[in-house]
């Protein structure tokens, strides 16, 4: 195992592209899919066990991913999780209980919208964006938290906390919690805080208290080691809405399981829509959650292509991105074994992207056994790419993407352009993307790139003022106690 | 993913079993003094791990700074930010080890969050452990159910491995991990991360209580206790007394002269209490 990522920093940055283009290599990868999906290592009895079915991986492990890497107070209470979680999920009740949500509340399902003028830009390919930005909430977010503050719920837990990064794991962890009449606290980096001002309102205004992290890079990791510290001190009453598909056993089966709801639909949808399957599906990565979802309906179809599309930052080379997969390696971090960006001691590396949802220096351990067997291909987007792909869905299709998914939008051009090079159809190559959020909350950030705000942050011959004062720490290297 | 201890292990002769025997036989509990390396330098860390050993502590436990200490509260973690800051490197905590080694009778455990070791390798780190004169690790993010590699290297070099039992841990739980252990029990005395508190929890004579039940010979309490009443009121029921924020406190205010005052002061809690002795401070 272990051949995918180049193991050693940055260095292999001049070549270009980090994942091989080369077609030769493409299909070896793919032979490799097959075999495996034709059940060929089933029988052979390794200790890695694969399974002739991807889908469903029960954990705790995924190849040698995953596991408990945590501090032994809290392994009762992923114990009491995990047995709650395995019996709500064959409960036809608690089923119920959350199909009616996702009907009647989130607006489950959510639309496969062709975008037909954005499709001119990804070779001509025909595009389909599954929109979870038209959820309640505005993400894919709500499928978790609202399976997650069930088991709450029946765990008779009072109190949830939630980390967030981009604000909308945490705006939606207050949302579950305020219809379940729960109290909610979410711990969120000051970096991010400033960077997603408003959905910090939008928490405080759905009855939750936002925390500050002001520990290390002030990040979603941050907040997640202060979310652990909260959980720690407070399981009896408490639990810890996990907002992405990693973490301890059982989190990444039980986030994914919530979400898998995203990859039945597309699933159904886009055989509804061209009567067939697609030749490729893409998502973005930061934890994973929203593409682990999407995947989930497609991983036992080996004739489609699955992409990751990590955050590339300012590009791998320069060090400044949060690219796990492509330049990680395995290691422990917030109680899982996966990739990890760490330096030669095991430190965790700070990441950095433009995109808050994305800038996590790890990843759900599920992707990282997805891309050592070549079931699916992670690769990198750069801030640049994923807003150049922003500014053509906004423009082409009047949706304004969340940056996270722009990421996704962005590898959906490459992967487009990949598939219909030399074909005098382009149109016969379908692709389906993970529209995972919509870009409200990005407002800023993006007019900001764009160069639409004056020097005051005001919207350029206006006196519309989109943010408060920047901090004079935004990139302060020390952190107070 | 249950995984225990080989049944046959081969003996290893564990010195930190052995620092708290002799506590024992001096009539007393043992006293685990905590201090982060590299905070605020390499060399103050050996000169206060040796002021400790020297002062009363029987057992010395050197954290590795780690850039995401879940199990820390803030004064530990601004400590280790701040050695992280000052270039901190993983490899210098066996100097440290070696320097205490050297300059004491004490047994000195390194306490460390797992990524630091797994990246180095762990027979490789436990190799370079043992040859620096190290008794074994304290792990607080790593679990029996984890540990395979761990188990292997620690019997091969003849090291410690000191598993966290909690308030929280099932009779199976602790059952597990008394079998996994060699050294000692870490009975976590409180639900929460490390820090100084006024009191010390009602539930960690709980945990003592089934951790000795399981079978352990040799537990020692951690987490909350800063005051010679502390180290009282533990050592009447444990074999052993852990000690961080407070030194860590102490060393940040005071310097080494500081730690070595404040050891001493923890080491008076073994005494018999006098009438009119040491008045608790605030």
């Amino acid at each position: 195992m272990g051949s995918t990522p180049a193991a050693s920093s940055q260095a292999e940055g001049s070549h270009g592209d980090i994942k091989s283009e080369n077609p030769a290599e493409r299909t070896s990868e793919t032979a490799t899919v097959d075999a495996f999906l034709a059940g060929g290592r089933a029988e052979a009895g390794r200790a890695e066990g694969a399974p002739a079915s991807l889908k469903h991986a029960p954990g705790p492990y995924f190849g040698s991913y995953g596991g408990r890497w945590m501090p032994e107070s809290l392994i009762a209470a992923l114990d009491e999780l995990e047995d709650t979680f395995e019996k709500a999920k064959v409960d036809p009740e608690f089923l119920a209980e959350v199909a009616e949500l996702n009907k009647n509340y989130s607006g489950r399902p959510s639309l496969l919208t062709e975008a037909k003028r954005f499709s001119a830009h990804a070779g001509g390919a025909r595009i389909f964006l599954k929109r979870e930005d038209l959820n309640h909430t505005g993400s894919h977010k709500i499928n978790n938290v609202l399976g997650q503050a069930l088991l709450a719920k029946r765990m008779g837990k009072t109190r949830v906390i939630a980390e967030t990064g981009a604000g909308q794991h945490g705006v939606a962890s207050a949302t579950a919690a305020a219809l379940l009449g729960l109290e909610c606290v979410v711990y969120m980096g000051a970096e991010d805080c400033r960077r997603q001002a408003l959905n910090v309102a939008r928490m405080q205004l759905l009855g939750a208290t936002v925390v500050p992290v002001t520990n290390g890079s002030q990040t979603l990791k941050d907040a997640i080691n202060d979310a652990l510290r909260d959980w720690v001190a407070n399981v009896d009453t408490t639990h810890y809405l996990l907002g992405t598909a990693a973490g301890a056993h059982p989190f990444p089966a039980l986030v994914r399981f919530f979400h898998e709801v995203i990859g039945e639909e597309a699933r159904g949808q886009i055989l509804a829509q061209t009567g067939r399957l697609p030749d490729a599906v893409c998502a973005c990565i930061g934890g994973g959650s929203n593409a682990i979802g999407i995947f989930h309906g497609f991983l036992d179809d080996p004739e489609v292509k699955i992409y990751g599309f990590e955050a590339g930052g300012d590009g791998v080379e320069t060090g400044r991105h949060a690219a796990t997969i492509t330049l990680g390696r395995p290691g422990v971090l917030h109680g899982a074994r996966s990739y990890l960006m760490q330096d030669e001691d095991g430190q965790t590396i700070e990441s950095h992207s433009i995109s808050a949802g994305l800038d996590y220096p790890g990843v759900g351990p599920e992707h990282s056994y997805l891309s050592d067997i070549g079931r699916v291909s992670y690769e990198p987007i750069t801030d640049a790419e994923a807003m150049e792909a922003f500014r053509l869905l906004c423009r082409t299709e009047g949706i304004i993407p969340a940056i996270e998914s722009s990421h996704a939008l962005a590898g959906a051009i490459k992967v487009g352009q990949r598939l219909t090079e030399g074909k005098e159809n382009p149109e016969d190559v379908i692709v389906v993307v993970n529209l995972s959020g919509r870009g409200d909350k990005d407002v800023e950030t993006a007019a900001d790139w764009f160069g639409m705000l004056d020097e005051d942050g005001n919207v350029k011959g206006t006196t519309l003022s989109t943010r408060a004062h920047k901090g004079p720490a935004a990139h302060s290297e020390d952190a107070q106690a | 993913m249950s995984t225990t201890a080989p049944e046959n292990t081969p003996a290893v002769a564990s010195k930190s079993a052995a620092a708290i025997d002799r506590a024992k036989a001096a009539g007393r509990a043992a006293l685990v003094a905590y201090l982060p390396a590299g905070y605020p330098d390499v060399q103050s860390t050996i000169d206060a791990g040796i002021a400790m050993a020297q002062n009363g502590a029987d057992l010395i436990e050197i954290g590795i700074p780690y850039s995401d200490p879940v199990m820390d509260g803030a004064v530990i973690q601004a400590a280790t930010v701040e050695a992280l800051a000052k270039g901190f490197r993983v490899e210098s905590v066996f100097d440290v080890v070696a320097g205490i080694t050297a300059a004491t009778d004490a047994a000195v455990l390194v306490m460390t969050y797992w990524n630091p070791v797994m990246r180095m390798g762990v027979d490789e780190f436990s190799r370079r452990l043992a040859e620096a004169g190290g008794a074994g690790l304290i792990t607080p993010d790593l679990i029996p159910d984890e540990a395979a590699e761990w188990f292997a290297a620690s019997d091969k070099y003849g090291l410690d491995r000191v598993f966290l039992v909690a308030p929280s841990s099932t009779p199976e739980r602790v059952a597990m991990t008394v079998e996994a252990s060699r050294g000692f029990i870490y009975a976590v005395s409180i639900m929460g991360v490390t820090g100084a508190r006024d009191s010390v929890s009602s539930a960690a004579e709980a945990v003592v209580a089934a951790a000795h039940k399981a079978g352990a010979e040799r537990v020692c309490v951690g987490l909350g206790v800063s005051r010679p009443e502390h180290v009282r009121e533990i050592a009447a029921y444990a074999d052993g007394v852990i000690v961080g924020t407070a030194l860590v406190a102490a060393l940040r205010d005071g310097g080494v002269p500081a730690v070595a005052a404040l050891t001493k002061e923890l080491a008076t809690g073994f005494a018999p209490a006098v009438a009119g002795g040491t008045a608790a401070t605030a």
